[in-house]
């Protein structure tokens, strides 16, 4: 049977991890490797590295990570954050990346997805939809993709436009809800069942999770493939293995090797 | 021993590399791994390994671009019964054919075609992507010390389309996703997994181990 997966998402910038994981005994906090080995460790299903470096110039040291964290890391790796061209998708796959995410290059060319998808096969492309909702009190539920962090409106509809990137190819979505990122105040339920309802590709919940009831909601009322989460972990609130516990206790069926 | 994987422009094989090197250290068993896209290395190693991701016909024609080394494998796995692991699309090109948006010839070692996945339960997400256990249907040495069935250990899969083998004794393992998915097939000193062992964390290590140790 097809587990529910729990993946750690790390933001790092200049090859770093930013704030840092606060968990176990790291030697270096901050060194997005170290950080990849002990969720490795814990029984992490898949790692996701969001990469928030604001320069060019700085990228390569993205791929140093990636590289060191496949040479050590025997899981799958989703790499996400400044991904706009072909070429990027293929250094991040050549530096040992499975997946890589794409947000605002989809947005801005939808064909780009579709090019991706043909050029390096389903399996490796995640889209990333970062939705607000737009809709009034008492009106229909609706959803916009936003791009720069949640700032700036799109127009574009997200259940019509996760459709579309669906069947262009995306072999999965990485759903954010922009209202609920950081809030700590549960995953944007309606939202996320919106998407996975209407997709027929797996879709990984993210944005709100503060604590294990979340993601306990995320999977069996947004109807998720996986859930992401940061900070609970990182500052070592819970480990992989309570999430885990939580969702068998909750009827659902996860991987504790 | 050294080991060969092919390396035919079909995605990344650094974590095959590595994962293949620290089951290696590991088991003891040490050997050369080697990566590579010469036909001569691939013809003169003790195994071989073929990897593969993305479309059944774009893996083919990425293989058929190297030349020499279809007549390399063929040589060194079919004449001289050297071992030899297909992983993903990697193990759908052993098959006779795939039908993959197109029809493509596969390499025809284990007969059948490799076909999409139609789960019976139209709500089940395609790809098959994640974590999933093995249902084995005979004992084979790759499966050796693997705890298998609903409560054995994991391999990662991501895939939408499956072997489907004419002979049922060349699948050693199935999975369960919306019906019997094939997973690990072996016939004679070929064998193939539909999962990704190099991401299967401890079933993949082990699972590399026994294929190192393999005496077929």
């Amino acid at each position: 049977m097809l587990k529910v997966r729990v993946i750690p998402c790390l933001d790092v910038k200049d090859g770093r991890v930013v704030k840092g994981v606060q968990f176990l005994d790291l030697r270096d906090a901050g060194d997005p490797v170290e950080s990849a080995m002990a969720y490795d460790a814990a029984g992490a299903d898949e790692l996701c590295f969001l990469d928030i470096t604001a320069s060019h110039e700085n990228r390569g040291t993205l791929m140093d990570v990636v590289s060191r964290t496949a040479e050590a890391c025997f899981m799958p790796l989703t790499v996400g954050g400044g991904v706009r061209t072909i070429e990027d998708i293929r250094n991040l796959l050549l530096a040992g990346a499975d997946k890589v995410s794409i947000m605002t290059a989809a947005v801005h060319d939808r064909d780009f997805v579709r090019r991706a998808a043909e050029k390096f096969g389903t399996q490796c492309i995640v889209v990333a939809v970062d939705a607000k909702k737009v809709s009034d009190e008492g009106e229909p539920l609706c959803w916009e993709i936003f791009t720069h962090g949640g700032r700036k409106p799109t127009g574009l509809d997200a259940v019509a436009y996760a459709k579309e990137v669906a069947a262009l190819g995306a072999g999965e979505i990485l759903l954010t809800s922009m209202d609920r990122d950081g809030t700590k105040i549960g995953y944007d339920i309606p939202l996320t069942r919106a998407i996975a309802d209407a997709v027929s590709i797996p879709v990984i919940a993210s944005g709100g999770v503060g604590t294990l009831d979340h993601m306990v909601e995320g999977i069996r009322d947004g109807h998720a493939s996986a859930v992401l989460a940061a900070s609970i972990f990182h500052f070592g609130e819970h480990t992989i293995r309570e999430a885990k516990e939580k969702l068998r206790a909750n009827g659902l069926p996860v991987r504790i090797d | 021993m050294s080991v060969a994987i092919i390396d035919y422009g079909s995605g990344n094989l650094h974590s095959a590399h590595k994962a293949f090197e620290r089951a290696a250290a590991e088991s003891g068993l040490g050997g050369d791994i080697i990566v590579t896209s010469d036909p001569d290395l691939v013809r003169r190693a003790d195994r071989i390994v073929l990897p593969g991701v993305g479309a059944f016909a774009d893996c083919r024609r990425g293989l058929d671009a190297v030349p020499g080394m279809v007549a390399a494998m063929t040589e060194a796995v079919q004449d001289k019964g050297r071992p030899f692991l297909g992983i993903c699309v990697g193990m759908q090109l052993l098959a006779d054919r795939g039908l993959e948006h197109e029809t493509t010839a596969g390499l025809g070692w284990i007969g059948g075609d490799v076909v999409e996945i139609k789960p019976k339960n139209a709500s089940l997400k395609i790809p098959h992507m994640g974590w999933n256990t093995l249902d084995q249907k005979r004992e084979h040495p790759l499966l050796a010390n693997i705890s298998t069935g609903p409560h054995g250990l994991h391999a990662y899969f991501v895939h939408s389309f499956h072997v489907n083998p004419s002979d049922p004794k060349d699948v050693v393992a199935t999975t369960l996703y919306g019906g019997a998915i094939t997973a690990l097939v072996a016939k004679g000193t070929v064998a193939g997994t539909q999962f990704h062992p190099e991401k299967s964390q401890k079933l993949g290590l082990a699972l590399i181990a026994n294929f190192l140790r393999w005496r077929p």
